[in-house]
């Protein structure tokens, strides 16, 4: 083992540095000649086991308005095995706004693993030169970005919120929110491309499917055989669906937090959840102690949710929380403090102990349900 | 055995505040702790160290002062630890950081090899979950990320079997060392650090390595120069115009306002009703 070295001597470099060019750094921030003729907005459309993940369909359509701005077209990277239905999520894809599609076939794509994705994608990129490549911020993605931005060598912007063209560089400006949330900023790669972003599911808005629109499909080759590859897929064990929670995709979501005091008093929430065929969701804290699965968390480092009903149940409202559920249509709010931040952009608020008022609501609800609602009789 | 964990030291997130007229972070009084997500990388790391004997050495970039998280992690049972620092890394992107990490590995492995390289999965500040990627691909080693259960180790083999985390399931996935894993939250707890190996912690000598020492060879690739993202701008968020219609429990009974919510609900969002009887609907 080596000695312990002295602290680091900053600021005195052992050799002269060479170039000292003006600007911050000595950063180039000017777009290289080679890189202008990257054109073209690419999402990288994700399936698994014979399903497109709907966070490729949002892409899709923020796909479009940013290629709109540009004047550009958009395309998606389909990917998988010899006998998956690669064509008809390209036709699917057609009908959110892509005008292309590059398809790969080949066994080693089966089932995701991250060498032979991130040399399909990244040879597709290379190859046709996309200037904005988009992915949704899922577990495969997230492990897909970070390794074609790497070996492309060009800027990421990960979980973005907003995705814009700047009107002055024509660059893509990605906002997305930093320190757990409590501030937005807005991202721009400008010497590199791609410009590459992430976007988690749900964050974007769903786009209107248009039957009949049509695109161009590119067969497209890898070149990669399977011995090749270290890393092998041995099995794919699926969730029970039985205990499957799938929070950003409910229609209705009661939330609980901190003030609902005991982990025991959360089953108030998930009977108010039950009447309404919704999921349960919780914060931050309520996670960390324990008294609701993390699959349950609502927030910045949570899910994203958008619901057409959010109720949130002894939530005060913090950032963190926030950023995952403000885009719900309609927010009810129950809690103790009537200087609550969630009063702040809740459409509804109940200052009161939800201890009281969840159960009351719950028999509300399920009257009026069971009734055959306000149309009825 | 030798596994390096890569960490990150970062402001307790759930206690930053914001200023409310400058936008700006305010850090005073703020702790800096061990990002949470890399501890869980950390207890793996030391649980293959108790099963298979050998050394865990932890890697940070950051500041002088992040020598306080190296420390920690010496606590909970790391045998050594190497604190990257120079003020040419200020400013780094992932992609930046994740060039700097690997030259900080690459420098560790030059003393003896290394099996297995732990990033956590994702910190809090940043949020990215890519700088374990970016190590993984600059180094070539083979990546599992978000990995739930570590199945089997065979060294004689040279190879790991993992569990890892994917949308709507579970993919076993085999691999050969040497590899970079990413640990998912909750899949372990993190032991107690004792009492000596604190007293033992506190006066360990962390390494510190500047950009020299860390083998960095290309200096457009560290810091500001080498991140190709550029900040253009940072704002708070904008708070809703409208506020909430308060509906009081003071002047009618909890009954009424539960109804009142209802009709209220309803006629804000006229499609929700029905969307709730069909759920009714056997």
């Amino acid at each position: 083992m080596n000695a312990p070295t002295p602290a680091a001597t900053p600021a005195t470099p052992a050799t002269p540095a060479a170039k000292k060019p003006a600007g911050r750094a000595g950063r180039n921030l000017e777009l290289p000649e080679h890189l202008k003729a990257y054109k073209g907005v690419w999402v990288f459309l994700e399936h698994e086991r014979g399903q497109v993940h709907t966070v490729s369909w949002e892409l899709l359509g923020e796909a479009r308005k940013l290629a709109d701005t540009l004047g550009s077209a958009v395309s998606v990277v389909v990917l998988g095995g010899p006998a998956e239905p690669l064509e008809q999520f390209a036709a699917q894809a057609f009908t959110y706004g892509a005008d292309k599609a590059y398809v790969v076939h080949d066994a080693v794509l089966q089932g995701y693993r991250n060498e032979p994705f991130t040399k399909g994608l990244t040879d597709l990129v290379n190859k046709y030169q996309p200037e904005i490549l988009l992915l949704g911020a899922t577990s495969m993605g997230r492990d897909l970005a970070g390794s074609v931005a790497t070996t492309l060598l060009t800027g990421l912007t990960a979980d973005c919120t907003e995705l814009n063209i700047d009107p002055v560089s024509r660059a893509l400006a990605a906002t997305r929110p930093t320190f757990g949330g409590s501030l937005l900023c807005t991202i721009m790669t400008l010497a590199y491309r791609p410009q590459m972003a992430t976007v988690r599911p749900r964050v974007m808005a769903m786009p209107q499917a248009q039957a009949g629109r049509g695109g161009e499909i590119m067969q497209e080759t890898l070149g990669m055989v399977e011995s090749a590859i270290v890393t092998k897929l041995l099995d794919f064990i699926a969730d029970a669906s039985s205990n499957k929670i799938n929070l950003p995709y409910a229609d209705v979501i009661v939330s609980g937090g901190k003030g609902l005091k005991n982990p025991e008093n959360f089953k108030l929430v998930f009977e108010l959840a039950r009447v309404l065929g919704g999921e349960v969701g919780a914060t931050r804290p309520c996670v960390q102690a324990g008294w609701v699965e993390a699959e349950r968390q609502v927030g910045q480092t949570g899910k994203t949710v958008r619901p057409k009903l959010y109720i949130a149940a002894g939530i005060s409202g913090a950032i963190q929380h926030r950023v995952g559920m403000e885009s719900a249509d309609v927010i009810v709010a129950i809690n103790t403090d009537p200087n609550a931040p969630i009063f702040d952009f809740a459409h509804y608020g109940i200052v009161g102990n939800a201890l009281q008022v969840l159960p009351a609501l719950t028999q509300a609800f399920a009257e009026h349900l069971s009734r055959g609602g306000r149309h009825a009789a | 055995m030798h596994i390096v964990v890569c960490i990150k030291q970062v402001p307790d997130s759930a206690q930053i505040r914001v200023h409310p007229v400058t936008n700006t972070i305010m850090r005073q009084g703020v702790p800096a702790i061990v990002n949470p997500y890399d501890l869980f990388s950390l207890e793996e790391a030391l649980r293959l160290k108790d099963r298979f004997g050998g050394k865990v050495t932890m890697l940070c970039m950051g500041p002088p002062q992040a020598e306080d998280a190296l420390r920690k992690c010496i606590g909970y049972g790391a045998d050594d630890a190497v604190l990257v620092t120079d003020r040419a890394f200020a400013g780094a992107d992932t992609l930046a950081t994740s060039y700097a990490l690997a030259a900080g590995v690459r420098q560790i492995a030059r003393e003896q090899a290394v099996d297995i390289v732990f990033t956590g999965k994702q910190t809090i500040d940043g949020d990215t979950a890519q700088v374990g990627p970016g190590i993984a691909k600059r180094m070539g080693l083979q990546l599992l990320t978000y990995v739930s259960r570590i199945v089997e180790t065979d060294l004689e083999q040279r190879t790991i079997t993992v569990e890892r985390r994917a949308e709507g399931g579970v993919q076993v996935l085999k691999t050969a060392l040497p590899c970079l894993i990413t640990m998912l939250e909750n899949t372990n707890e993190l032991r107690f650090a004792t009492l000596p190996a604190m007293i033992h912690a506190a006066g360990y000598p962390v390494r510190k390595w500047n950009k020299e020492q860390a083998g960095i060879e290309d200096l457009g690739k560290i810091g500001l120069k080498g991140s190709p993202t550029v900040v253009s701008k940072v704002f708070g968020p904008t708070p809703r115009s409208e506020k909430a219609e308060m509906l009081a429990l003071e002047t009618s009974s909890l009954r009424d306002v539960s109804l009142n919510l209802l009709q209220k609900i309803f006629t804000r969002h006229p499609t929700l009703e029905a969307d709730l009887l069909m759920k009714e609907a056997p």
